[in-house]
């Protein structure tokens, strides 16, 4: 095998890079073409699709292309968030690779000049029930988000966890971290100004993590587990250190410019800040601290070791950052300077180790492509599925306590209660809602997060399943009194290199775009993983909507338990008989198939407003969004959050388990005072919005008659035994 | 009357200790940088929680030695109060201002929620407020938050009144149900549990104000 070619360049690369530098390149610069243009840096075969992502708004402050995306809240606040994925890392080393997730995605935030205020996470294993690897790993990932999450002192305040065989040999590790701003301090990761000098921060650099972007850009083998030198370790301390050192220069005039160390390690960072501000940079590597002796010049180049930056200083301002730094226990040193020669040279002391044009390295001269794609045979066969066969389940009160103990229905507090999600003090609503809650300190607002995707709706019609995904967070945060705002997305695909895949991500980045279009909601930032796959199989489409919505007072939150006894129970929205791509079918049938919910776009966003309209004039006292296991499982969580009962009398002309399972879009299952009920209905009646009244809350039971016949009897402390012991059971036994 | 909340590398309640008491107590309060030799100014020293120096080698055992400890522990002689919550309760034990030590919870895992605590004594500077036997939800979060100690320090524990807090659900395994415990001068608390974290209405919990009540009111003299 040819160098170029262990390095994960295509002969058609190599030529490129021949003609780019008029000769061969040497081993350093063939090493950082290699992780400059691997697919995690390059994006090469996703960016032609970007452009139909929406993403400019009156919000917007800064759109993708940075660290991290920004909006305006208002009162000269604003709020930076990305999402980011660690899946292969994850799945060599659940405990670092989550870890170092989390590492880097507060990076990103603090680049920005931001304080970091949340992170959430978005999780895909195997299925839980019978595999110890999927058990391991996710105990694995829950305590690496943990460990690194909870000692940096940010709350980890949401998040999903969805479990699916897809995702056996391959997991998803996403993670989401959310900032806050005052608009005159956003800092952007440039060299500009010639001759100003370029400084390092942070950690020394060591050998882990050398590879670790290329290592992310093929599918995983039973070789990947050799690549754990790949992955790279994680020190929390550190990183709060350089937290705490960084915003504190920040808001000095010393730095112009500033980029974390992340995939693909100095290479990425010289040469992304040199192509956004003059163009050059020149650095010398016999000054980057070493935690090692003897290391190779292209280790310290690719090396992917944590909690380090890189910064753009004002010429003379030098002192001014050693002296911040050095308070903060860490290094700093002069490593290069500005040019604007277009040049990206790499030095050792006198000689010159590199010298290449730093535009070409960028994902900006880096290969584009457009692959072939075709829908994968199954979505047609799905689609054509008759599910009027599905049997009705004799004992529907039995199947629900089969559904609720499901491990992607059941409590996910086995996972977010080894996560501080209260430091800071800001949790307004904690993990287990609709969506978290944080107030912004200093003013009365607060924003709504949540991070969101059905992936098995996904593979069944990526289209739809995405448009869903965004609309069902909006409804997330819509349920929580918040205005949805803007999205961070986290798109994990299989090989983009085959036709169906392809058609996967590009159906999935249409149906996204078409969604944010509509509900205005552009995309702010984003990252892509390909590659999701084992010899075996690919894992579901899976692209993650993170969403911020905005409450202009956060005292006005709304959240989804029951508050009194006598309230009304109203289901806002239309039951219709939408089984396909149910947890239901699933998990009660063993079936992952038929046609995906039908999501009416128009329908949606006047429900949301109704809803959030409502809030506002104080009409509710509980609402919930309905999603995975439909409307009764919705019941159960606002009378288990509630401690409350509920009884209830539908009238359907739909089978008593479509009206308890179904997973019909845009509906939202609400309570209020009986006083209030007339309002309501005008306002739902004016605004054409189907809804129907379903029972009361109160008593100890939830009790469930369709058509007159009680099908659902159970308290709710079975419930709540059940429904929140599921996965601690399944964990601990 | 003035509180100091210390800053050491990776304090991370240092702010919520900060607004707690400046913004729901309404008293004045600063932070002091761990290097700090002089405290005499404050009438309240909060060692906040976090991961002092990371809590390598063991949780609070590097930032015993640093300067401001040995401030604090004449801050303490002079029987000035000093109130240490969670990674600070770890650091009064490791400084020798408390008896005992916290291990790593029972079952191995970080505990994050809210835990109902039982007022074992009300007749202190930090719980005069509360009535002996009441049960306040004060929320928690840590991984090594096991008191343990020698059965004889237990039993003076006990016999002392020092016991001032337990919990009603033991979930990390702490001995004697142990949540908090003062000295036997009665001026220095640590408790794993954080007060003030329920300090403000917009969070849903207001239990941890009666705590900071308490101690304003014992230095107003009012008890």
């Amino acid at each position: 095998m040819n160098l170029y070619e262990e390095l994960g360049l295509k002969k058609e690369e190599y030529e490129r890079i021949l003609e780019l530098l008029g000769r061969e390149p040497n081993e350093l610069e063939l090493n950082m073409y290699g992780v400059m243009w691997s697919e995690h840096c390059s994006y090469k075969h996703s960016r032609a699709l970007f452009k139909h992502f929406p993403t400019t708004g009156k919000r917007v402050l800064q759109g993708p292309g940075e660290n991290a995306g920004i909006i305006d809240i208002g009162d000269n606040m604003a709020v930076a968030m990305k999402i980011e994925s660690h899946n292969h890392p994850s799945a060599v080393e659940p405990y670092q690779g989550a870890a170092t997730g989390v590492g880097g995605i507060i990076r990103d935030i603090f680049a920005m000049g931001a304080r970091p205020v949340a992170l959430l996470n978005s999780l895909r294993f195997g299925e839980l029930d019978n595999s110890e690897r999927v058990q391991y790993l996710l105990d694995g990932v829950v305590e690496g988000i943990s460990g690194y999450g909870n000692c940096m002192g940010i709350p980890t305040v949401g998040g999903e966890t969805f479990f699916n065989k897809s995702y056996e040999g391959n997991p998803l590790v996403n993670a989401m971290c959310v900032g806050v701003i005052e608009h005159d301090k956003i800092h952007r990761a440039s060299a500009k100004g010639v001759g100003n000098p370029v400084m390092y921060i942070g950690a020394s650099t060591g050998r882990d993590g050398v590879g670790g972007a290329s290592f992310a850009s093929v599918e995983l083998t039973e070789a990947s587990e050799e690549k754990r030198s790949a992955v790279q370790v994680g020190d929390p301390f550190m990183e709060k250190l350089l937290l705490e050192a960084s915003l504190e220069l920040l808001a000095t005039d010393a730095v112009v410019g500033i980029q974390d160390l992340g995939a693909a390690g100095l290479t990425s960072a010289v040469c992304e800040t040199a192509t956004r501000g003059e163009g050059g940079m020149d650095v010398d590597i016999s000054e980057v601290p070493r935690r090692e002796s003897g290391m190779h010049p292209v280790e310290v180049m690719i090396s992917e070791s944590q909690e380090r930056m890189l910064l753009i200083v004002r010429k003379g301002q030098e002192e001014t950052v050693n002296r911040i730094v050095g308070k903060w226990g860490l290094h700093s040193k002069v490593i290069g300077k500005v040019t604007d020669d277009g040049r990206l040279r790499v030095r050792e002391g006198g000689e010159i180790l590199a010298d290449m044009p730093a535009e070409s390295l960028d994902s900006s001269g880096a290969p584009k492509y457009y692959k072939d794609y075709h829908e994968p045979k199954h979505m047609k066969k799905s689609r054509c599925e008759d599910l009027s066969k599905i049997p009705e389940p004799k004992d529907l009160n039995k199947t629900f306590m089969e559904l609720l103990r499901a491990p992607n229905i059941a409590s996910k507090e086995w996972i977010y209660n080894q996560y501080d999600h209260m430091v800071r003090t800001s949790t307004v609503v904690k993990p287990g809602s609709d969506a978290a809650v944080i107030r912004i300190r200093g003013t009365e607002k607060g924003i709504a997060l949540t991070t969101d995707c059905n992936s098995r709706f996904c593979y069944l019609n990526p289209r739809e399943g995405s448009k869903i995904a965004v609309a069902e967070a909006a409804r997330n945060l819509v349920a929580a009194g918040a205005t949805p705002a803007a999205i961070t997305d986290g798109l994990n695909f299989g090989s983009p290199e085959k036709p169906e895949r392809f058609y996967e991500f590009r159906e999935s980045v249409l149906g996204l775009s078409e969604a944010c279009r509509e509900l205005d909601t552009p995309v702010i930032s984003g990252n892509v993983s390909f590659y999701n796959e084992t010899d075996k199989a690919a894992i579901y489409p899976t692209p993650i909507v993170g969403m911020v919505g905005v409450l202009e007072d956060v005292r006005k939150h709304m959240t989804l338990d029951f508050k009194e006894e006598n309230n009304v129970i109203l289901l806002m929205g239309e039951t219709r008989d939408e089984i396909g791509g149910s947890e239901y079918l699933s998990r009660i049938h063993g079936k992952e198939t038929g046609e995906v919910p039908f999501l009416n776009m128009a329908m949606e966003i006047r429900t949301q407003r109704a809803v959030l309209q409502g809030i506002e004039r104080d009409l509710f006292q509980s609402v919930h969004d309905l999603s995975e296991g439909g409307l009764v499982v919705a019941l159960a969580e606002s009378a288990i959050a509630g401690s409350m009962g509920a009884k209830l009398d539908i009238q359907s002309d739909l089978g008593p388990d479509r009206v308890l399972f179904s997973e019909s879009q845009s509906r939202f299952l609400v309570s209020l005072k009986e006083s209030k009920l007339s309002l309501l209905e005008q306002a739902l009646i004016s605004e054409k919005i189907p809804h129907s009244i379903l029972g009361k809350t109160g008593g100890e039971n939830l009790q469930i008659k369709i058509n007159e016949e009680e099908v659902i009897n159970h308290s709710i402390k079975d419930l709540e035994t059940n429904w929140r012991g599921a996965i601690q059971e399944i964990m601990e036994k | 009357m003035k509180f100091g909340v210390i800053v050491f590398p990776a304090s991370n309640c240092d702010l919520d200790s900060y607004y707690a008491i400046k913004d729901m107590m309404g008293e004045k309060v600063e932070y002091i940088w761990h290097e700090e030799e002089k405290i005499e100014e404050y009438d309240c020293i909060i060692i906040p929680g976090g991961f002092s120096y990371g809590d390598y080698l063991r949780c609070g055992a590097v930032a015993q030695f640093s300067k401001v400890m040995d401030a604090v522990k004449a801050h303490a002689e002079k029987g000035k109060l000093v109130i240490g919550i969670c990674n600070g309760f770890q650091i009064l034990t490791e400084a020798g201002l408390l008896p005992g030590a916290l291990v790593r919870n029972r079952d191995l895992k970080f505990i994050c929620g809210t835990a109902p605590l039982r007022v074992e004594n009300s007749d202190t500077a930090f719980t005069n407020k509360l009535q002996p036997g009441e049960v306040i939800e004060i929320p928690v979060a840590h991984g090594e938050g096991n008191y343990v100690a020698q059965d004889e320090v237990l039993q003076k524990l006990k016999d002392n009144g020092q016991i001032l807090l337990t919990y009603q659900e033991n979930k990390n395994g702490s001995k004697e149900d142990i949540a908090g415990i003062i000295n036997e001068q009665g001026n220095v608390l640590g408790m794993m549990p954080h007060p003030e974290r329920a300090c403000d209405p917009i969070l849903g919990n207001t239990d941890g104000r009666k705590i900071f009540e308490s101690m304003i009111s014992y230095l107003k003299g009012g008890r």
